[in-house]
């Protein structure tokens, strides 16, 4: 154990939630809010997985993917997508960008838990 | 084009319709077949008894002859036809159908109408799904706080052996969350409720903004006193403006209108449009206001006071129309785009070049216009902001003013319902049988 998650999100009250999932779990969470900062965020992390909301403040979640996904450095990191809206174009960006998953919000815990298991085959 | 077909024309072919002899009809009316014939070029005038005679034996009203279906209606029906898809309808035959079914001719028009209403509904409530701003905002506000809530509460719910601390705090956020979804649903009903009510999905703005002033004959003597009416006053009791764009919009127009009839006061201005042959650009430079101040206030003037009437088109960088007070004759388009022709677009293409052209617009007796027009930036940014333009023409007919006598530009409506054929700005095909 002892892996790290990375999760961009702007929502406080989600943060938290998933947050406390996760670290019951045995992950070390980190979080970050900012989306023009974000990309910085997870080259300095190095993180074994990255949670992604789409709607950030500052920089929309597909531009910071598409910086993750054009680093060699990063090659290989599983992303999950989060978005508020479960739509079909959303789903199909998502996908074209390089998502590893893609979730809609409202998502279950379970759900989260699931992906973030099978992603990083912890 | 009907609305330049003549009585001589409507006898001829509705006697052809009947499949009667020139010859039968000049005896049964009593007169010499050529004399009918001439009649039938219109090269003699008929009135009176004579053409009284002539409908009873074409079996129609007499005024069936001289004014033929109404123009409007007709112009309708061609619309109809054009928006159709591979249609099949009989265009050359229009003024028959709405004079031997005026009923028929009159529903199918209204439905067109209706059609255009709905189409323009829809088309305005696709926009604000996808393009409203404040609905995308409440929606991803009422689903986000549904996602924290819904994680929360089942953190609550499934764990065991949660820390008091930790429960005193996700109890905190479930009650700020939910709270914060109530009021996110609230606003997107009492939003969605405002909309339901919107009555200006009935017609667009701009055409509500017209109606008002087609009902006020373009010519406002409220805002002409020295001491005006407040034009918000006016928005809020005119029955015309039902919707709160239309309203902006001719708020807008009538602040505009007031500050024109400042700078160009009525008497004063009637008196020197008199003298200067209704030249824009003289009236312009008399009371020093920009040229399209004075095509504007042009159109402003009662018909007794210009002589006779005046007919405006203006249009934005896009080309399209913003505003319209046609002329007889002169057709403006309500909907898609106008005849590339007209000297209001080419104005557009060269910005503060003014333009004096005589055009004629087609048919088989076609009127001739002189039109002014200009093209100037708006500069409403000042000079580093984006550049808006704006072009007016100003359309004044024969019997406005003396037309020169130089070749005329030929020009149509649009070209879906345009005769011109081989005309080289053609961007589609005419749906019109054949040419003139």
């Amino acid at each position: 154990m002892g892996k790290r998650v990375l999760l961009i999100e702007d929502e406080p009250n989600i943060i938290e939630a998933i947050r406390f999932i996760l670290s019951r779990e045995g992950w070390r969470v980190d979080t970050h809010s900012d989306g023009t900062t974000a990309f910085d965020r997870v080259t300095a992390v190095r993180p074994d997985i990255v949670i992604l909301d789409v709607m950030l403040p500052g920089r929309s979640g597909f531009d910071i993917l598409r910086d993750i996904r054009a680093d060699a450095g990063l090659n290989g990191l599983p992303v999950l997508m989060l978005t508020a809206k479960g739509q079909v174009k959303d789903r199909e960006m998502a996908e074209r960008v390089g998502a590893s998953r893609f979730m809609a919000k409202p998502f279950s815990n379970t759900e989260v838990l699931a992906s973030v298991r099978e992603l990083t085959g912890a | 084009m009907p609305r330049s077909a003549l009585t001589g024309t409507r006898i001829r072919e509705r006697r052809a319709l009947l499949g009667m002899r020139q010859a039968d009809l000049a005896r049964l009316a009593g007169i010499s077949p050529s004399y009918l014939n001439l009649i039938e070029h219109n090269r003699r005038r008929i009135g009176g008894r004579l053409l009284v005679e002539l409908a009873r034996h074409l079996g129609v009203e007499a005024s069936a002859l001289t004014e033929g279906a109404g123009a409007a209606l007709i112009e309708t029906l061609r619309e109809a036809a054009a928006v159709q898809e591979g249609g099949s309808a009989e265009i050359d035959r229009i003024e028959e159908l709405a004079g031997r079914f005026p009923g028929w001719a009159a529903l199918l028009a209204a439905r067109h109408r209706r059609v255009r209403e709905l189409e323009r509904t829809v088309e305005m409530l696709t926009d604000r799904m996808t393009h409203d701003p404040f609905l995308s905002a409440s929606l991803h506000e009422v689903i986000s706080a549904v996602t924290a809530i819904r994680s929360t509460a089942a953190i609550l719910a499934e764990t065991e052996d949660i820390d008091p601390d930790w429960r005193r705090r996700f109890h905190r956020n479930l009650s700020d969350d939910s709270r914060r979804l109530a009021e996110g649903a609230q606003a997107l009903v009492a939003y969605l409720d405002e909309g339901a009510e919107d009555p200006g999905t009935q017609s667009s703005p701009q055409e509500e903004v017209e109606a008002f002033l087609k009902a006020r004959e373009y010519h406002l003597p409220e805002l002409e006193d020295a001491r005006p009416a407040d034009p918000a006053d006016m928005v809020a009791a005119s029955q015309e403006l039902t919707s709160a764009p239309a309203r902006e919009l001719a708020l807008g127009f009538l602040v505009r209108y007031r500050r024109d009839a400042e700078r160009m006061p009525l008497a004063e201005f009637a008196a020197a449009a008199r003298e200067e042959g209704l030249d824009p650009g003289r009236l312009a430079a008399r009371f020093g206001v920009d040229p399209a101040a004075a095509f504007r206030r042009l159109a402003a003037l009662p018909a007794a006071l210009a002589g006779g009437p005046v007919g405006l088109a203006m249009c934005d960088g896009s080309g399209t129309l913003t505003f319209r007070k046609p002329v007889e004759g002169f057709a403006l388009p309500r909907f898609g785009a106008a005849c590339p022709l007209w000297p209001l677009y080419q104005a557009l293409a060269r910005p503060m070049a003014p333009l004096r052209a005589v055009v004629e617009p087609g048919g088989p007796m076609p009127p001739r216009f002189l039109t002014y027009a200009l093209c100037q930036p708006a500069l409403a940014a000042g000079f580093d902001g984006p550049q808006v333009l704006e072009a007016a023409m100003l359309i004044l007919p024969a019997e406005t003013v003396a037309i020169p006598e130089s070749p005329a530009q030929p020009i149509g409506t649009s070209c879906r319902i345009c005769p011109r054929r081989s005309c080289v700005a053609r961007r589609e095909p005419s749906i019109l049988a054949d040419g003139f």
